[in-house]
């Protein structure tokens, strides 16, 4: 016989212990991806047990199920239209009434609920018993005891869960929420009328579709006007006529009286199954409060955090990410001595290696950056963090949380995008990814070194400095353009609930790290190979070797010399004779790598795009490199050095001049590296910022708005300097 | 009353939530209904947002959004 098959979902508030019971129940078995055609993420296991075919879902946590937010939505259409067989909802038994406020929701959707009260440990530690007989006679459903965070309870749960979507017994009608009579009496009339219209074919459950329309719902309306479009704008009137009446009848949104008349009713209920506890949190968790969000240490210990992370993620990280280009360089090495010289080794080697070694290098961050999200969120000190510094985001249009993301830019742009994850409200997580690249990441400063250097000398701090002002005051800018041009609306509400810290649990703590990593490399891998796959073929093709000059003739020529001259010296004589043509040999080769970019197609779009750059004082050379860091910032600085003819070995200082000599100011320096502090992401920013806003618009639209500030600002910079006479 | 207008370690009764659309309703949601007692128990370094306490969890509020919340029996 082969086991039957059943869909649970895991429902429950933020913060509920939802995640662990899920984590308890899959293990390692887990399925993460996102909702289609959102960023949330949804996790899935799949597991065998009692005879069954389980399908464990994880909803997003929710305080309800009004569809506001994208998580709301996302964990109500589940509910409604893939009507799992049965659904647990996770009740914090220290937070009862908040937690069936949500439960209650789910229950008026007709579906097999059963009640999972966990952390009831903790709630009797505050002197809090709940009666779980008594619940489960009072709402007729089942309620289970559960301890997520020591893993007890969960058999139990398992076989009640499998037990109620195999029972027969019809839905329980009778102990869910009762309005007023005024309301229930327009329910009812509401749901006869939908009835009679309809012939009963409904897209949901009548009585619940009736409770949505006088709630104003725009997904139901939506819904039932293209499930019954005779019918629709009729019943849609009925319910626009209901509402009228009830808001006259009680002076209030009949939403409003709905939500009060719901926390009443499960007052009621809370009086009959809790003897009372103190009601207030006296509690470890609220001393560490004390201090953590301390009037005057709470900054200094939050900056000392986000300092210690930014330590961990980039200097620690350093480490591994040395041992990983090593590795890359000894691969490369290895698979380059196995492949014959041709197109064939150089697509292998700089095209495919070189463009997954990349990516791979920058894993050991993200790992680590992902580690200590996981512990801020997991303990509960992220809620915190958004407390503290909600009021300065707020300025600039954005939650407290978007802080976190825009800081760790200024490491490396990629982890900062993803730690955009972080926020619930979809507006504020496209708004901060949008201004994050403007935060200088670290792959910018070797231009910057560069540049400033040559051409500003014992000021160089202060430019490199200025530049970071730059991109934050841009940052800023954009942000409040953007929140009122673009992504407007009204700022999701702040509202957020500070749970009690926790002791993150290791496991938990790997599989959120581990989860985040693998979608990272699986989904920047191919996108990135693809980006440095391209921008090798434009930098090798055409290689017709139609070269002005004949540097293969050119060094046998100087090897001939060489050798005339080595026949008639002395021993010290010939050891100098050597060395002059070993320079000669090097100086030709990097002439005519010079020459070959410059025939390439990269280069002739360099050369066809210098219009372009010629107003920002910046030359061809200048356009291919800054054409080049597409792949990765630091890249800029070695194209320059290819194309101004200067080998990797010459003395510091050899570039700074090169560049001088051909014509290079500090102006136009100035004006290059503020192109390069705003211009478009590189390409792994790139892939970041179309796998987490979920879509290529806003992935073009970041490369077009940015390159156009940069274009702007280097132009204002380089224009502005002449009109003032600074050359 | 105003919500606002309380003082760190001061709680009251909630009268009225005002205000309109989803942060109304949200409000509402995280149960800070009229007949609620609330506590304020801090408000943030910078004075802004405010940690309350409500049927026995801790939620922040902006000081914005407080304001809508009309209280009574404030001690």
């Amino acid at each position: 016989m082969t086991p039957k098959h059943l869909t649970i979902a895991l429902a429950g508030n933020p913060n509920s212990g939802k995640t662990t019971i899920f984590n308890n129940l899959t293990g390692t078995r887990q399925k993460v991806g996102n909702w289609p055609g959102v960023t949330v993420e949804k996790k899935e296991g799949r597991i065998n047990r009692f005879g069954h075919d389980l399908t464990v879902v994880d909803l997003p946590g929710t305080y309800s199920l009004t569809p506001f937010s994208i998580e709301e939505v996302i964990a109500r259409n589940f509910l409604l239209d893939e009507t799992p067989d049965v659904v647990i909802v996770i009740i914090d038994a220290s937070n009862l009434e908040r937690s069936l406020y949500l439960a209650t929701q789910i229950r008026e959707l007709d579906c097999k609920v059963l009640f999972a009260l966990n952390m009831a440990d903790l709630a009797q530690a505050r002197g809090m018993k709940i009666d779980a007989r008594k619940m489960s006679t009072l709402l007729d459903l089942p309620v289970m005891f559960t301890v997520g965070n020591r893993n007890e309870g969960m058999d139990d749960l398992l076989r009640a869960a499998i037990d109620l979507a195999e029972s027969t017994a019809p839905l329980p009608r009778s102990r869910r929420v009762k309005y007023t009579h005024d309301i229930e009496e327009a329910v009812a009339r509401l749901r006869d009328f939908m009835l009679s219209r309809t012939d009963g074919n409904l897209p949901y459950p009548p009585r619940w579709t009736a409770i949505k329309l006088i709630e104003d719902d725009q997904i139901v309306q939506e819904r039932l006007t293209a499930a019954a479009p005779a019918a629709g704008p009729a019943i849609l009137e009925a319910g626009r006529a209901e509402r009228r009446h009830l808001a006259e009848r009680y002076d209030e949104d009949p939403q409003i009286v709905m939500t009060d008349e719901r926390y009443g009713f499960i007052a009621g209920i809370v009086r009959e199954v809790q003897s009372a506890g103190t009601r207030q949190r006296v509690d470890l968790s609220r001393t560490i409060d004390l201090v953590l969000t301390h009037r005057f240490f709470g900054f200094p210990i939050f900056v000392f955090f986000i300092w210690a992370m930014f330590q961990l993620t980039f200097t620690l990280g350093e480490y591994p990410v040395q041992w990983i280009e090593a590795g890359v360089k000894l691969f490369t090495k290895a698979v380059g001595g196995l492949l014959p010289q041709g197109e064939l080794r150089g697509l292998i080697l700089d095209g495919v290696i070189a463009g997954v070694g990349s990516v791979i290098v920058f894993l050991p961050n993200i790992l680590i950056l992902f580690l200590c999200i996981a512990i801020f969120e997991d303990t509960g000190y992220m809620a915190r963090s958004a407390f503290l510094m909600d009021r300065i985001m707020h300025l600039i249009g954005l939650h407290g949380k978007s802080f976190i993301p825009m800081l760790m830019g200024f490491g490396c742009n990629v982890p900062a995008i993803m730690a955009a994850r972080t926020l619930e409200s979809e507006k504020d997580r496209i708004l901060t990814i949008l201004i994050t690249p403007f935060m200088s990441c670290s792959a910018k400063l070797p231009v910057y070194v560069v540049l400033a250097g040559a051409f500003f000398g014992a000021h160089a701090g202060t430019v490199i400095f200025g530049l970071y002002l730059l991109g934050i005051a841009l940052s800023i800018l954009t942000g409040r353009l953007f929140r009122s041009t673009l992504l407007k609306g009204a700022d999701a509400p702040f509202v957020m609930e500070l749970p009690p810290y926790r002791m993150p649990m290791a496991k938990s703590l790997l599989i959120h790290m581990w989860d985040r990593s693998k979608i990272f490399l699986r989904k920047m891998g191919q996108v990135i190979l693809l980006g440095s796959v391209i921008i090798w073929a434009l930098s090798t093709f055409p290689r017709d070797g139609s070269l002005e000059r004949d540097y293969a003739a050119e060094i046998r020529q100087a090897g001939a010399a060489a050798e005339a001259r080595r026949t008639v010296a002395s021993d010290a004589e010939s050891r100098e004779i050597e060395e002059v043509y070993a320079e000669t040999v090097a100086a030709l080769r990097r002439l005519e790598k010079a020459d070959r970019t410059e025939n390439s197609l990269i280069g002739r779009i360099g050369r066809f795009v210098e219009p372009v750059f010629a107003p920002l004082g910046i030359d061809w050379r200048g356009g291919v490199a800054l054409l080049s860091g597409f792949v990765a910032k630091e890249i800029v600085v070695s194209t320059l050095g290819v194309l101004h003819a200067v080998g990797d070995g010459e003395d510091e200082g050899a570039l700074e001049k090169a560049l001088a000599e051909a014509g290079m100011t500090p102006l136009s320096a100035l004006s290059m590296m503020v192109f390069v502090l705003l211009y478009l992401p590189c390409l792994a920013t790139t892939a970041a910022i179309r796998r987490e806003t979920g879509s290529y618009r806003w992935m073009f639209f970041s490369i077009g708005y940015s390159t156009s500030v940069a274009w702007v600002a280097a132009f204002l910079v380089y224009q502005g300097g002449r009109l003032l006479g600074l050359a | 009353m105003r919500l606002s207008e309380l003082k760190q370690g001061q709680a009251a009764t909630v009268e009225r939530v005002g205000g309109s659309g989803i942060l109304r309703r949200r409000i509402l949601e995280m149960g800070i209904v009229k007949g609620a007692e609330i506590y304020v128990e801090k408000y943030a370094p910078l004075r802004d947002p405010v940690e309350l306490i409500v049927k026995g969890y801790h939620i922040s509020l902006r000081v914005e959004e407080a304001s809508q919340i009309e209280v009574v029996n404030v001690a």
